[in-house]
């Protein structure tokens, strides 16, 4: 079933990106060939993948459960958080928290994941920082 | 001869004080990071690629330092593989077979010795071939005009599922997709945008280095988050006693020939596209044991089956790096991603490379045997300290390499918007892998992809809009030959193959080399 899912999914996706090709602005100064014509196939090849999967899918994938499917959309929420407070809360307090977050769900008790969190980040800060120079997000307070 | 002055130009640029501390410094890495279960060649060569190119490092350090890794990691897997029954990377799966065995009966120290040698003896004789073969390859590839290049660059897409693939059809599907995503951005040839929606971040296309880092190193992640608590979780297998380390020479003697035969076969396997590094140590394992295991001693502990598949995956990495360097067309994963480090230092990689860079290649080949003499020595002697990294346990590692990719990338751009975009291919990665869909022609796609169609359009443009040119001449012609054989031949014959090479493998395909 799964597969059939990712078949129908990926035939929308070629549709989609058929469509998207054939409303490419063309410039007056175009070579034969067109910046149409190379999207065109790839749809086509995504597209004729897409129904073999429909028509002939694999055998079902192993799923984790309802609630490790969460665990991961909430790591990925997470991560997305991390990608947007970087530049407003800085690097080492960001990092902190999503270290601290990922290695709890990992597997660690909840103060050890505090000080593997900070410790990650300050050791991180400390080699890409302070040794070897990379700029890496401030925040208000210039870290 | 020839040839040798320009290796020795080569020792004569790789031989400075930085690039022998990179060469040090990546080995060191990348031995670690193959013996860690979770990370291998590919997802580690991704995670430093921006780190190298934020900190300023010229094309040929960053490119020593990087296939330092590379051909670390293949050192590195199998320490887990004789420790832990647990393959590192996925070349190491075969070295499980005997070396497990061998560690119970208390000779892990004798198997690890053993193998450091064998990888040496591959990767050692390996590069020699590399420096033969890449340069008469480069001779053909002058003759090639953009129709025989589109060409090739269909028989890499076709070739890369590999003959041990489940299902062509996903590849086909994952190299539509990766050639999709680096059609996002302007136009090169016509200036117009294409795919960007208006979103003027998108203009620029999407950095492969954020596609490669969220697909290889952010997917591992969600990985271990699923499997936490599980029996993949490593973190509480029982230690192994290592014992003595140094390999007798009898032992090494009794070896050589299985040694030598095997590197042949695996740097072969290296070199000819959609096999890589696993088919070169699967393929050495089992003719070894056709040939000369005779009392049936193969799978309960033998040494030769410990220096058979080593050998094997170590001669693989160097022969791949034969049609990356030659070509710019690589064969597996890693490869893959070292012609990402090419393209992102603006190198552009094939046969003009060799006359137009001489001192990035023969000064990355020079570095190559200086790294690998260093592996050996590191990896004898110091094996004890690597088998102590692995007590690293993943719920530490794992943030840790979510972390630093995410320095590297910001590194690069400064932007939120690249890191939300890397969060965004690690949960696709991630779903792509349950579904068992290819990470690595996505890869190959959006590397490739512009170079692919401005190649497809040259051909046409040149003949006044005749698409009958792409098969105009009988080079690419040939090439096609081989694309379509290479795409349909797993369909036919793949599934003995990938029968005999289920035995010990992990399910999700993760660490590819």
């Amino acid at each position: 079933m799964s597969d059939r899912i990712f078949g129908g999914i990926g035939l929308i996706l070629a549709l989609f990106y058929g469509w998207q090709a054939a409303i490419i602005q063309e410039s007056f100064l175009t070579d034969t060939v067109g910046p149409k014509m190379f999207p065109f196939i790839i749809a086509a090849m995504m597209g004729l993948s897409s129904v073999y999967f429909l028509l002939k899918p694999d055998p079902e994938p192993h799923w984790p459960r309802a609630g490790r499917l969460a665990e991961i959309g909430l790591a990925a929420l997470v991560l997305a958080a991390y990608a947007e407070l970087l530049p407003v809360a800085g690097f080492l307090i960001s990092t902190a928290i999503a270290a601290a977050y990922l290695t709890w769900r990992l597997g660690s008790g909840l103060i050890e994941s505090l000080i593997i969190g900070v410790g990650t980040s300050v050791g991180i800060y400390v080699i890409f920082r302070l040794v070897l120079g990379l700029s890496l997000a401030r925040g208000p307070f210039g870290f | 001869m020839e040839l040798l002055s320009s290796l020795a130009d080569g020792f004569a640029v790789a031989l400075t004080w930085q690039n022998i501390g990179l060469a040090l410094l990546g080995c060191f890495l990348g031995t670690i990071m193959g013996a860690l279960p979770g990370l291998g060649p590919s997802n580690g060569v991704a995670i430093l690629i921006p780190l190298a190119f934020t900190l300023g490092l010229g094309a040929t350090p960053s490119l020593i330092l990087l296939t330092s890794v590379y051909y670390g990691a293949m050192y590195g897997g199998r320490i887990s593989s004789i420790l832990l029954n647990i393959p590192g990377d996925e070349p190491a799966m075969m070295t499980c077979l005997d070396g497990y065995p061998m560690a119970q009966q208390g000779r892990a120290g004798e198997a690890l010795a053993l193998s450091g040698v064998a990888s040496f003896v591959g990767a050692f004789f390996a590069t020699w071939g590399l420096v033969f073969l890449a340069p008469q390859l480069v001779k053909v590839a002058l003759l090639f005009g953009p129709a025989e290049y589109f060409a090739l660059f269909a028989l890499a897409f076709a070739t890369l599922g590999g003959i041990s693939s489940t299902n062509q059809a996903k590849s086909a599907f994952a190299a539509a997709l990766g050639l999709g995503l680096a059609m996002i951005g302007v136009d090169t040839q016509t200036g117009v945008p294409r795919f960007t929606f208006g979103e003027v971040h998108l203009y620029d296309g999407i950095d492969f280095l954020v596609a490669i880092v969220g697909l290889f190193a952010l997917s591992e992640v969600f990985i271990f988050l699923e499997h936490r608590g599980t029996d993949r979780d490593i973190s509480d297998k029982p230690r192994m006693k290592i014992g003595k380390i140094i390999p007798s020479w009898k032992l090494i003697r009794y070896c050589t020939p299985t040694m030598l035969r095997t590197t042949g076969l695996g740097f072969l396997a290296g070199v000819l596209p959609g096999a890589g590094a696993s088919l070169g140590s699967f393929i050495s394992y089992s003719m070894e044991k056709r040939l000369v295991d005779r009392k049936g001693t193969f799978g309960k502990g033998d040494p030769r089956g410990v220096a058979a598949p080593e050998a094997g995956n170590n001669a693989a990495a160097g022969g791949a790096l034969v049609p990356m360097l030659a070509l710019g067309v690589p064969g597996s994963g890693t490869t893959a991603v070292l012609l990402a480090v090419l393209l992102a230092l603006n190198i552009t990689p094939g046969p003009l490379l060799f006359s137009q860079n001489p001192d990035v290649v023969w000064g990355l080949i020079a570095a190559l045997f200086i790294g690998n003499i260093m592996l050996l020595a590191m990896n004898i002697p110091m094996v004890g300290l690597f088998t102590r990294v692995l007590m690293v346990p993943p719920r530490i590692l794992m943030p840790i390499v979510a972390m630093v990719s995410f320095v590297g990338i910001y590194g690069i751009s400064g932007s939120s918007f690249d890191l939300l975009v890397m969060v965004g291919f690690g949960v696709m990665g991630w779903v792509l892998r349950k579904l068992d869909v290819p990470l690595v022609p996505v890869i190959l796609g959006t590397l490739l992809g512009n170079e692919m169609e401005v190649n497809f359009r040259r051909a046409v443009n040149i003949s006044n809009g005749d698409y009958w040119t792409l098969v105009g001449s009988p080079l690419a012609i040939t090439l096609w030959a081989i694309a379509i054989a290479g795409f349909v031949l797993p369909i036919l014959v793949g599934g003995v193959i990938r029968k005999r090479m289920r035995m010990p493998k992990d399910n999700e395909g993760a660490v590819t080399d």
